[in-house]
């Protein structure tokens, strides 16, 4: 098993290494001179102009330079923000709880919704149930989620009124942050109605973050449960008289969840994706909302301090799902 | 006629094999013929389409659809903010997404396929320097990298393309390579070889066709992605430019309005929707169709 770990892990390095290099690499190697696409219309005197080539160190090696930022990197120091003059870690983990809080809650929807809609699919093959969700599966995997969010504000906030359109907590509420969770913080700070205030921005853009994962894990699940439903031993414990609830609960769900998981791991970068565009909807203030933004102010150092970031917490979560893979199932270890 | 008759009626058996198990999957079929229609209606959009996509008439500005109170039928579906005709613009904009799922599954394949048999044939360190590279590609969010690329290219339809594209190989890189590793341990590869095929026979036309079975899938599969992709970036004002009627643009333009003309909003999404969920059923049942394991002989 360590041995297993320590193979991950040792391609984890180079990979590492590789999305720096990417990250760093964008903006050096494509066409357009950063300094003056940042300067934007107003233009820069040359001597602005090399004075800001010393700073950044463009006038060293490409060599050097990558050196420079990958030791940096590794020291936390991701260089400072070009609008905000803040540290770009800094800046990253102030706004990552409001991503990871919107994340949790979406792919709890998407398991429980999932998983439950993938069994009942399979215990009903071919029957009307089974159909149904698995058309609607195929309707939320087709969704373009922007537009469903814009439909569930038409609806929700518009034509109902029930929830707000935009932010993390209604702007009479204000205390502290403890834990970053908006959820948690409210209830801490004993405000009277900031909990259901969390509740009622957090529900629409955590529904339409879930709705892609919701629909993979579904489909993923009904096959899987078809496959282990066909196995021998879910048919003597039919034999032996089992109640159908538990056979199809506790026998066969439990080895139908080993593919599941791996699908549950792998939708870490869809809901990444898919945060850009709910966070930039719903002005939800995280990671995707702040890239978005940064993208459109031409604040390199955010883009490509985010970019490597994000690309370490997917390469962090796929090896975690790979190492908890290799432990359940001792088969992948060999190879 | 000669020629015909002489061809053994292995290929059209194969076809007609595939059909059938296409046929079963009904939900496959519907996808096929919403597909094709949709694939006409962007061929022939400008016979169809009423008006000119960027015509603007300023006298009618968001009206609503001809079936509610205010509208009528010279715009069927209604106008938008400058006065636009919806209808004409939505099948426009099929042009610009089929144009768009055309080249970057082309431009994804080839690459991808290429790049997969040559890691699959090639020395363990070359495979080993592609599969990473693979590896660090597929670590960012396809839509963060995408956007990134474009805001560096410059937004455009075409860099959308090229951004989307990119991202999109590895899967195909994975698929082939995958599919190459299985195939050279078997007989028919080692006999070929040992009858003294060179390399390129080898792998495009011993190997390959023996691959493609998933490719085709993923084909339809990232043909969809495509779609959605763009649209996304249109979405985000990084794809195609206004007034180019692409579904995501429109929608960009729209969002202001979403709360006082609900059309202008709902009908480009029913297309991207309608479009997508047509192509993901027909994946489906490719899938259905090409999957060995699935089969019942």
């Amino acid at each position: 098993m360590l041995r297993y770990f320590l193979a991950r892990l040792l391609t984890f390095i180079p990979t590492f290494i590789g999305v720096t290099l990417i990250s760093w690499g964008f903006i050096r190697v494509l066409p357009g001179d950063p300094i003056i696409v940042m300067a934007g219309e107003r233009g820069l005197t040359e001597d602005r102009y090399n004075e800001l080539v010393t700073q950044f160190g463009f006038d060293q090696p490409k060599l050097v330079q990558f050196w420079n930022y990958l030791t940096g990197v590794l020291q936390g120091d991701l260089g400072q923000s070009f609008v905000t003059k803040r540290p770009v870690w800094d800046e990253f983990f102030a706004l990552f709880p409001a991503t990871l809080e919107l994340s949790i809650v979406a792919i709890i929807i998407a398991v429980v919704l999932g998983v439950t809609a993938g069994v009942i699919a399979a215990v009903n093959r071919g029957k009307f149930l089974d159909r149904a969700l698995m058309t609607s599966a195929l309707v939320g995997y087709s969704m373009p989620i922007f537009w469903w969010a814009l439909l569930l504000i038409i609806v929700f906030s518009g034509n109902l009124g029930w929830t707000p359109v935009s932010g993390r907590i209604g702007l009479q509420y204000f205390f502290d942050d403890v834990t970053g969770f908006m959820l948690i913080d409210s209830v801490l700070s004993g405000q009277k109605g900031a909990f259901t205030s969390a509740v009622r921005h957090l529900i629409l853009p955590s529904l339409v973050l879930a709705t892609v994962p919701l629909a993979v894990i579904a489909r993923q699940t009904r096959s899987a449960m078809l496959e282990v439903l066909s196995e021998d031993y879910i048919r003597t414990a039919r034999a032996k008289g089992l109640h159908p609830a538990r056979v199809n609960g506790l026998h066969a769900l439990r080895n139908a969840m080993i593919p599941v998981i791996t699908v549950i791991g792998l939708s870490v970068g869809t809901l990444m994706a898919g945060a850009i565009l709910t966070e930039t909807i719903f002005s939800w203030p995280g990671i995707g909302k702040w890239m978005v933004d940064s993208i459109f102010r031409r604040d390199y150092p955010v883009v490509q301090g985010g970019l490597l970031l994000i690309a370490v917490i997917v390469m962090v979560v796929n090896l975690t799902v790979d190492v908890l893979y290799g432990l359940i199932n001792p088969k992948i270890r060999k190879r | 006629m000669d020629a015909a008759t002489n061809t053994p009626p292995v290929r059209p058996s194969r076809l007609a094999e595939f059909w059938r198990y296409f046929r079963e999957n009904r939900g496959a079929v519907i996808g096929l013929y919403v597909f094709v229609l949709f694939v006409l209606l962007a061929i022939f959009a400008p016979l169809l389409a009423p008006y000119g996509p960027t015509e603007q008439m300023r006298d009618n500005t968001l009206m609503p659809p001809a079936w509610q109170e205010g509208g009528s039928w010279a715009f069927p579906l209604g106008t938008d903010p400058l006065g636009r005709d919806m209808l004409s613009r939505l099948l426009h904009g099929a042009r610009y997404s089929f144009f768009v799922g055309i080249i970057v599954v082309v431009v994804a394949a080839t690459g991808g396929i290429l790049l997969g048999l040559a890691a699959g044939f090639a020395p363990r360190w070359i495979d080993t320097i592609i599969m990473r590279v693979m590896d660090i590609i597929l670590a960012f969010p396809s839509l963060l990298l995408a956007l990134v690329l474009v805001a560096i290219l410059g937004p455009s339809l075409l860099n959308a393309i090229i951004a989307i594209a990119i991202v999109l190989q590895p899967h195909y890189v994975r698929l082939t390579r995958a599919s190459v590793m299985n195939e050279l341990s078997k007989d028919y590869v080692i006999s070929a070889r040992v009858a003294g095929a060179r390399l390129p026979r080898l792998m495009f036309i011993t190997v390959l066709p023996n691959c493609l079975a998933p490719i085709i899938v993923q084909a339809a599969l990232s043909f969809s992605n495509a779609i959605l992709d763009v649209a996304a970036l249109g979405f985000l004002g990084m794809g195609a430019q206004p007034p180019t009627p692409e579904w995501g643009t429109m929608l960009a333009e729209a969002r202001e309005f979403i709360l006082r003309a609900w059309w202008v909003v709902t009908f480009p999404g029913i297309a991207i929707l309608v479009t997508v969920l047509a192509i993901n059923l027909m994946g489906d049942g490719l899938r259905d169709a090409l999957d060995p394991k699935l089969k019942r002989s």
